[in-house]
């Protein structure tokens, strides 16, 4: 229980730390058990699927993350993992997989394609998967780094944990350089930019 | 070597052969259309040219030219180790264009003239099964030609209706970055149901 502390779970141990007893809010302790067992559906359609091999694989290991088991039907999963491009052609199918996907479900964009169709602006491709269901979780990437999909990973799982059940849209593209007052964080600069 | 097949073609053909050209080993052939198959069968069946496999088979638009279609076939002869390319031009101005099918030479000539036929609109006459391989069947119009507008989407489920669906943040402000993730307490709830 030891993660509950730090975490945004409200956790207090009346005896001190130690104790044998802990008292929390009920709807907090569920969130803890649901976002440490996220049964997943990969739908995994083009080449974000290596990489998302190498997450699953021991190296990085998402099972550490209580995302073990894949579950092949979308009756018995939470989290559906759209991984790679999805097509016209396809959209029917990932809008009928997520239907059929019972509550509470969530649902992560691995890659740029699945998040807003990168490159693929073209008479045959989706532009992101938030045109047809709603995601909660974008992880940018052609494909992303394993890091990055753990961190997205991390951020369902807090996410999860706030009971926060607003499906997360695309960022708009700004430039924070012009709009300084944007709350983005600044990148550091070493010495002075030439240009 | 495959000059000489060109030279070859051009003895059994003589004018049907519009136009050869000939870079660094890489022979052209440009045939009327109605010899398409003829000249196609002539040398797939002919001992000296033995092409017994075609590679490729596609389309490519010229919108200014008349006619406006040149299909282009990649033949190889296993046996012998040459190439050919043989093209032919068909096609009027609103893209309405035929061709003979080479399902009968060649049976890989199918799915690669489903593929023309899917992206470009030609037809194959003598196809045994001319429809759509790659895109869905209620697609309108075909996407390889140069006039299908490049911003013409066709979805088959309806988009989501959802206000400003490109704009949201998906992060609150101290959101996004490992440091700002875990100071975020969730909505204040009184009641102790499950937030779902």
């Amino acid at each position: 229980m030891g993660e509950l502390k730090k975490t945004t779970t409200q956790v207090m141990e009346p005896g001190g730390p130690g104790e044998s007893f802990a008292t929390t809010r009920f709807a907090s302790i569920l969130a803890w058990a649901q976002k440490y067992s996220l049964f997943m559906n990969p739908f995994v359609t083009a080449c974000c699927g290596m990489e998302f091999m190498a997450v699953s694989s021991p190296r990085y290991d998402f099972s550490r993350f209580g995302s073990e088991a894949p579950r092949f039907s979308p009756r018995q999963s939470d989290l559906l993992w759209v991984v790679g491009t999805i097509t016209q052609r396809q959209a029917p199918v990932l809008k009928r997989i997520y239907e059929q996907m019972a509550e509470p479900k969530w649902v992560l964009a691995f890659g740029t394609c699945a998040s807003c169709g990168g490159f693929y602006d073209n008479y045959a491709c989706v532009a992101g998967i938030d045109k047809i269901i709603p995601c909660d979780v974008y992880v940018p990437g052609c494909p992303p780094r394993p890091e990055a999909v753990l961190d997205g990973l991390m951020l369902l799982q807090d996410k999860i944990q706030r009971g926060d059940r607003t499906p997360a849209i695309v960022k708009p593209r700004q430039d924070p350089v012009a709009e300084p007052n944007m709350g983005l964080v600044q990148l550091r600069r070493s010495r002075p930019s030439i240009v | 070597m495959a000059q000489l097949l060109i030279d070859l073609v051009k003895q059994q053909f003589g004018v049907a052969v519009l136009e050869t050209h000939s870079l660094r080993g890489d022979e052209t052939l440009t045939v009327e259309p109605n010899a398409w198959l003829a000249v196609c069968r002539f040398l797939r069946d002919t001992p000296r040219a033995d092409m017994n496999m075609l590679t490729d088979l596609t389309a490519v638009d010229y919108p200014d030219r008349e006619p406006r279609f040149e299909i282009v076939a990649h033949l190889v002869s296993l046996a012998k180790g040459h190439r050919l390319r043989v093209k032919t031009r068909v096609g009027d101005e609103e893209g309405d264009a035929e061709v003979d099918s080479l399902c009968e030479l060649w049976a890989g000539a199918n799915w690669l003239e489903r593929e023309c036929f899917d992206m470009f609109g030609v037809r194959f006459t003598g196809h045994p099964d001319l429809r759509r391989i790659l895109l869905y069947p209620e697609f309108e119009g075909y996407p390889l030609r140069k006039d299908f507008p490049a911003d013409r989407i066709q979805p088959l489920v309806p988009y989501r209706d959802v206000p400003n669906i490109d704009k949201l943040s998906p992060f609150g402000r101290d959101e996004g970055m490992s440091f700002g993730r875990q100071t975020h307490s969730g909505p204040e709830t009184d009641d102790d149901s499950p937030v779902n």
